[in-house]
């Protein structure tokens, strides 16, 4: 176990991924300016979450539960202002997915394309559950989530993720 | 206990950014007196701090991107509009000259009305003042359907003020920052409107659903409430004013939850996912605007005007009947002219002659001997009988 611990925080020191500061800054910012405008013009058929893809490419890179978790409840906390609901409930469901997707940055290999993807569209999914307990049973107000628009949703961000995480990849620094 | 927490310091600060929101959360969600829990913004005194600062980062850049989208749309579109400008022109010259006299002839009925209500106690909001506002931005959410306006309190527009469309109501404010306004649709599902339906005159509160499509809940089933009826603005909640255009009744379904209340799904007026400019309405007074009483004046300048020139048109197509060569007889009096013989105000009209005549042609039937008169048994005039004065076709 001490073993596979030390092995953990080797690989995770070794690995950590680092970026330009414009790029840590910018490309939230991109992300939350495209998650409020595009919707203008795909209407009903906006089943994306950029901020989501964004904080899950950089924890998975970062590989750090504490990052993950400040990076996860900034965004959300951002996206939840956008809104007219109650601020938190996204920052709750996406504070934990940024730390979880830091916890299995560190324990599984994310360094391959796929594994990036399907965690990508598990932890869409992930968070629409959080959201919706959130909303439903802890705050107990009245909201109706189609199942299938989550669904869609999820499916969106792995397709960006498709393109995005790639596009990011080439902004790293590399040692 | 410091070593406590740093060996696990991961849960611990996941446990305390977590137990922050939550607590965040319950300051925002208050308990009701029905029982049920609800979030309502802050009054009118402002809003919250995250939400400026959330607006003041994301705006600026959707106000660049949506010029940059205007300035395409408008080069392109431009060009191709200016290729059919002139038919449009003519044609839009063409309606607003006919609007005009249906404006100067409604108006009487409009000062009739004002009359009455003023009678009844009653006084009828018009929309006084408008502000033209475009649409930048969106929550980013399907739960939240909201969206940003580039024009705030700055620009004069307030919460709860009523944000239509050319088509029909789109929405109200909700909370409204320096240069911009933020903008809850009438399809969203905490969303509220009082509404009528125009034909059956039953009223409602329009709300959205899960889907985004706006419905009418808390009205008991009723078997005249047909897709197509059209749905209006009631003017109770003191947001919209009465009779503005909301939609049509797309189809009407039994309430999950109440068996004797139906839903009323609402097929929107306006293009709620498409919308690019909008009106605030900022205010609304018992009277006309100064811009609607000068249209009214021109219009009633302009109705006299025009009712003179097609009088003028009437005479002359007059005089010219009367000059037409063989339309008057000039042997015959005055009164007796075909063209103004109108003695015999349906004219038979003769069946056009058969192709391929047979026996049911009229006039070639062969008349029986048996049916024809001996001579000398002639009936001699007389009184008429009873079956002789029997109309064709009528049982004796």
């Amino acid at each position: 176990m001490t073993i596979f611990a030390m092995g953990a925080d080797l690989r995770r020191d070794l690995e950590v991924r680092r970026y330009p500061l414009l790029v840590y800054g910018l490309a939230p910012l991109t992300a939350l300016v495209l998650q409020a405008w595009l919707p203008r013009l795909l209407g009903r058929y906006a089943w994306f979450d950029f901020p989501l893809v964004v904080t899950v490419y950089f924890v998975l890179g970062r590989r750090s539960p504490i990052q993950g978790t400040l990076m996860g409840a900034g965004m959300g906390l951002f996206e939840d202002a956008l809104t007219h609901h109650a601020i938190g409930i996204n920052g709750i469901a996406i504070t934990l997915v940024g730390f979880l997707a830091a916890s299995l940055g560190v324990r599984i290999n994310v360094e391959q394309f796929s594994i990036r993807m399907m965690l990508c569209f598990l932890l869409s999914l992930f968070s629409g559950v959080v959201y919706l307990f959130v909303y439903q049973y802890l705050l107990g107000l009245e909201l109706e989530l189609p199942w299938f628009t989550e669904l869609f949703k999820a499916g969106g961000n792995a397709l960006i993720a498709f393109v995005l995480f790639p596009a990011l990849d080439r902004l790293r620094i590399r040692d | 206990m410091e070593s406590f927490i740093i060996r696990y310091r991961n849960p611990v600060v996941l446990l305390a950014v977590l137990l922050a929101q939550v607590i965040g959360l319950a300051v925002q969600v208050r308990h009701t007196d029905a029982g049920g829990n609800t979030y309502d913004a802050p009054d009118g005194a402002g809003v919250r701090l995250i939400r400026l600062w959330a607006n003041t980062v994301v705006t600026p850049p959707e106000r660049v991107i949506h010029w940059v989208k205007l300035g395409v749309e408008s080069v392109w579109f431009d060009y191709m509009d200016l290729r059919h400008v002139r038919e449009q022109n003519r044609d839009l010259q063409q309606t607003i000259d006919r609007l005009r006299l249906e404006q100067a002839a409604l108006l009487e009925d409009a000062r009739q009305g004002e009359r009455l209500q003023a009678l009844a106690a009653f006084q009828q909001k018009y929309i006084y003042k408008t502000v033209a506002a475009q649409a930048i931005g969106a929550s980013g959410s399907e739960q939240s359907r909201v969206f940003y306006l580039d024009k705030g309190s700055a620009d004069g527009l307030g919460r709860d003020m009523a944000v239509i469309a050319a088509e029909g109501i789109v929405g109200k404010i909700r909370e409204v920052f320096p240069h911009s306004a933020q903008v809850l649709e009438i399809n969203d599902q905490t969303s509220g409107a009082g509404v009528i339906l125009e034909t059956t005159r039953i009223r409602g509160i329009l709300r959205g659903n899960a889907s985004g499509q706006p419905q009418i809940v808390g009205i008991l089933a009723d078997n005249r409430i047909q897709p197509g009826e059209k749905v209006l603005t009631a003017g109770g909640d003191m947001i919209f004013p009465r009779g503005l255009p909301v939609g049509v009744v797309e189809k009407v379904l039994r309430d999950p939850e109440r068996d004797s209340f139906i839903d009323v799904i609402v097929k929107p007026a306006a293009h709620l996912d498409r919308l690019d400019e909008v009106l605030v309405i900022t205010d609304i007074e018992p009277r006309f605007s100064p811009q609607e009483q000068q249209d009214l004046a021109t219009s009633e300048a302009l109705k006299g005007a025009e009712a003179a020139v097609i009088s003028d048109q009437k005479k002359a197509s007059q005089i010219m009947a009367e000059r037409l060569p063989g339309l008057t007889d000039p042997s015959l009096p005055p009164d007796q002219q075909p063209l103004l013989d109108n003695s015999n105000p349906n004219p038979v009209a003769h069946p056009p002659q058969a192709v391929h005549p047979d026996r049911f042609t009229p006039g070639a039937a062969e008349v029986p001997a048996s049916a024809t008169p001996a001579p000398g048994t002639e009936k001699k005039p007389g009184p008429p009988t009873e079956t002789r004065q029997a109309e064709p076709g009528r049982n004796p």
